[in-house]
């Protein structure tokens, strides 16, 4: 049942299409059925949190409306970024409502149209939208069955549902369909949900495969990214921008840039932008604005940083303790200290950070790639002093996003310069910008003090994290005295930082599966047992039995010069394992990755064929980290500035990939992030087994690889 | 007087002001509103930009207008027909070989330069044809799948 292909051969409605507000809205979808609900009380974790700094709206949000001809609408504040909800969010709504997966129309992320959403991160739309979802349209199915009842004269216990049609059970010809029940009405039901959906076994659309719900209309070239709207006496912004990250402006000329035609200056206290209807010329105009700064740089480098962040002043926080350290090392027979390194990333999702702002009467308009057009309206309106009302955010598709695209500076930029002369502004980033003002994920340093026992069991585990952030560093494994260690502080980097696909966790899964590698190499174990020996979750085990299935492991101690490895960890709800087979070439340092294999699991799988895309996206992309790529920088001053001095994985990287889903009766988890967790300590574990060096810091550059190659001989 | 560029878009003669220092890449998005091909880095690395001038995959965000004179220019939204999808474009969707789909129009582009060059690559040329386009959502394994189906059905 599971490879039914199916796709769509017009173009899904998606938000760009709505161009009205709230109070046109009605308007625009005209009568039918509206079902509201208050969205609040099923925020769930880091959503509740962001939700609460932010009042959210007291009012009821519509949610879902079905209009006259049967379609079904439904609005959600999350964003489309390839991570695909565009395709499985539909087949929940139509499996939940029993309507016809082509009748449900998605519009997302506009900030006046959709119920409030903390953001679209941390794999939380399947996860925690999804149940909530999911109640909401148990309970307009409700709604439903209750105005088909009264129009067929029948009870509700009589009727059932099958593809947006309500029928007496007995007498099928008697029914009615959803588009007939709204027709010529307006009616607004107003919900307070209790959670009770369907059961596993009454999906029909969720668990099966569909490709990409936008996909013909991206291989067309007609999916609108914000870089693609146009609008009449549209300028373009080219924004002045210091050479470094603490550089202030001190005074800027832009005298001989305004002799340019066409051009116009725009200046609001630090903010200098050139404006030209032309994009290029308003760049070469910007080349010509002279301007001074003044500096005040953090002393550091992205040699020195690791030294600098063990001395910062930070504050530690115990995230978990069982049983005692000292305990611990007293009953260890071996015991094992480690520091790794990890160096800071970038998103360069390839489409750059672009936003476009116009005017609709005294209220500002953003069009934004942005991951939270909520916290960007909140935003915009703190910067210009502007009640929410007078601010809309929406976000069209978004050209990739991994976290990059929770910050937006540049959509604020395109607000205030709209404000300020009343044009259509777009603010469209360079491939430099946008290396320069990304939230690259922090450079980190892990310290762990791990022993075994006389059994093989572990029996210590100390571990600090500095500054990688602190998910996934809880230890997997069953270790009677573990402790685990967060340290933060404030502008302990010279430059935003933030979180980047599974933050923390590619970090801490390198750290720690690197570790538990070498304790087994320690005793001589073979690494699968020694993990499955010291595991208790059946979850994890699974996977690993899984993968290991999969990869065709047979036991042996490391290293043994196949050049296998083992990862595995667990993140955002799901579970993964992979392992890898590497070739190290010892006289250049250079690492080619053979083939990945993966196993996860995610509980129940909406659209399997698209959780493994993700899949393979995280192993493609997680190569990155791991081999390549590396933000250099000294102080403020970003030398990273465009593909050329940062390399991103590329085709003939490719390894073989296996992957397999495992699918379980569980509450559906995101699959957009646990994959990629393991890269970094699966392919390090493979170079160690394949010669026997060790390595602390990723990414495995060539020259990293050579030295550790010749502290082992 | 302002010197005209003249040359063959999408199978249509077309004919744009010449202004100094303007790439293809902006001429076809701003001038002619074809926005399917892609900025991505401006400066030759990644491939978003990617268009076939005169049966071959260029990058038009390193083309001068000027250069451009006399040149037939296919973008993405000339190849399908009628709405009909082209070969390459249709094994691109039955593949699910996007994820994001902000690298697909280059990549579209530049896979059909390789096929119009060599009708029937191994994969290993396929690899090194298609080396160069930048894929940040990791959609490797299902976009050389995809040209590997399109050259068995696409007549060149
Ligand atoms: S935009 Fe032309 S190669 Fe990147
Ligand atoms: S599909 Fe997102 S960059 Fe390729």
């Amino acid at each position: 049942m599971k490879d039914n292909k199916y796709y769509r051969d017009e173009v899904p409605e998606n938000n760009p299409t709505f161009e009205v507000d709230r109070r046109d809205f009605v308007k625009l979808l005209g009568g039918g059925l509206f079902i509201y609900f208050q969205l609040g009380e099923f925020l769930t974790g880091v959503a509740a949190e962001a939700a609460q700094q932010r009042s959210l709206p007291k009012d009821y949000n519509a949610f879902l409306h079905i209009s006259e001809d049967g379609t079904v609408t439904c609005l959600i504040g999350k964003i489309e970024m390839g991570q695909g909800i565009i395709t499985s969010f539909p087949q929940m709504v139509a499996d939940e409502l029993d309507t016809p997966l082509e009748s449900v129309k998605m519009v997302m992320g506009d900030t006046e149209l959709c119920p409030y959403d903390a953001g679209t991160w941390g794999s939380l739309s399947t996860r925690s939208l999804g149940p909530a979802l999911m109640a909401v349209i148990a309970e307009a199915r409700g709604v439903l069955l209750n105005l088909g009842s009264e129009n067929l004269g029948v009870a509700v216990e009589e009727l059932a549902i099958e593809n947006g049609v309500i029928f007496v059970k007995n007498k099928k010809n008697k029914k009615i369909g959803f588009g007939q029940l709204a027709q010529g009405k307006k009616i607004e039901k107003y919900l307070d949900v209790k959670p009770k959906a369907k059961d596993f076994s009454e999906y029909k659309i969720r668990g099966k495969s569909f490709t990409h719900a936008d996909g013909i209309a991206k291989a067309k070239g007609e999916a609108q990214y914000t870089g693609d709207f146009r609008m009449p006496g549209m300028l373009y912004a080219k924004i002045l921008r210091p050479p470094s990250h603490g550089a202030t402006l001190v005074s800027a000329d832009t005298s001989e840039a305004e002799k340019l035609e066409g051009i116009s200056i725009a200046r609001d206290k630090e903010l200098v932008a050139v404006l030209h209807r032309d994009i290029e010329k308003a760049e070469a105009a910007l080349a010509k604005v002279k301007a001074e700064y003044k500096f005040d740089e953090m002393k550091v480098d992205d040699q020195t940083v690791f030294k600098h962040m063990l001395e910062f002043p930070s504050e530690a926080r115990v995230v978990k303790s069982t049983g005692d350290i000292a305990t611990g090392k007293n009953s260890s027979n071996q015991i094992l200290e480690s520091e790794f390194h990890n160096s800071y990333v970038a998103h360069a999702a390839i489409e750059p950070h672009t936003a476009l702002g116009f005017m609709e009467g005294d209220k500002v308009v953003v069009r934004a790639s942005t991951q939270t057009p909520f916290g960007a309206q909140d935003g915009i309106a703190r910067e210009l002093g502007l009640g929410l009302d007078k601010v809309r955010v929406i976000a069209p598709f978004l050209g990739g996003g991994f976290g990059g695209k929770t910050m937006f500076r540049q959509a604020v930029e395109a607000a205030r310069l709209t404000k300020l002369t009343g044009k259509p502004i777009m603010v469209l980033w360079t491939r430099k910008e946008s290396f320069f003002y990304d939230n690259f994920r922090p450079g980190a340093v892990i310290k762990i003090t791990s022993g075994t026992d006389k059994s093989g069991k572990i029996s210590l585990w100390d571990y600090h994290e500095y500054f990688a952030g602190a998910r996934g560093s809880d230890t997997i494994y069953d270790v009677p005295n573990a402790k685990t260690t967060s340290y933060s502080a404030r502008n302990v980097h010279p430059f935003l930082t933030g979180a980047w696909r599974a933050p923390g966790n590619n970090t801490n899964t390198f750290a720690r599966e690197s570790q538990i590698e070498m304790m087994a190499a320690k005793i001589g174990a073979d690494p699968l047992d020694f993990r499955l020996k010291n595991l208790k979750d059946e979850r994890m085990i699974g996977v690993l039995k899984a993968v290991a299935d999969l990869f065709g492991w047979t036991p042996a101690k490391s290293p043994s010069g196949r050049g296998y490895g083992i990862a595995c960890g667990f993140d955002a709800g799901g579970y993964v394992a992979h392992m890898a087979e590497v070739k190290v070439d010892q006289k250049t340092g250079k690492i080619k990755v053979i083939r990945v294999a993966c196993a996860e699991e995610l509980g129940f799988c909406i659209n399997p064929q698209g959780a493994t895309i993700q899949l393979e996206g995280c192993i493609t992309m997680g190569m990155g980290y791991a081999l390549t790529e590396e933000v250099k920088f000294t102080g403020g001053d970003v030398h990273t500035t465009n593909f050329g001095n940062y390399q991103l994985p590329q085709f003939s990287w490719l390894p073989k990939i296996q992957t397999k889903i495992l699918d379980k009766n569980e509450a559906p988890q995101g699959g957009g992030e646990p994959g990629i967790i393991c890269m970094g300590g699966v392919l390090a574990n493979a170079v160690y087994d394949a010669c026997g060096a060790r390595l602390y810091q990723l990414p495995m550059t060539p020259e990293r690889v050579l030295e550790a190659i010749a502290k082992v001989k | 007087m302002v010197k005209q560029i003249k040359f063959e878009l999408n199978g249509k003669k077309v004919e744009i002001p010449l202004e100094a220092g303007q790439s293809l890449l902006w001429a076809l998005r701003n001038n002619f509103n074809l926005t399917g091909t892609k900025y991505g880095c401006g400066e030759d690395y990644c491939g978003a930009c990617t268009v076939i001038m005169d049966g071959e995959a260029v990058r038009s965000c390193g083309i001068t207008m000027e250069d451009v004179s006399g040149k037939k220019i296919t973008t993405i939204e000339g190849m399908s027909v009628n709405g009909k999808l082209h070969p390459v474009q249709q094994a691109f969707v039955e593949h699910d070989a996007l994820q994001c789909g902000f690298c697909t129009p280059g990549m579209i582009m530049n896979a059909y330069g390789l096929l119009l060059k060599t009708p029937h690559p191994t994969r290993e040329q396929i690899i090194d044809g298609m080396e160069d386009n930048l894929c940040r959502c990791g959609a490797h394994t299902r976009i050389l799948d995809a040209i590997e189906s399109a050259s068995k059905v696409l007549k060149i």
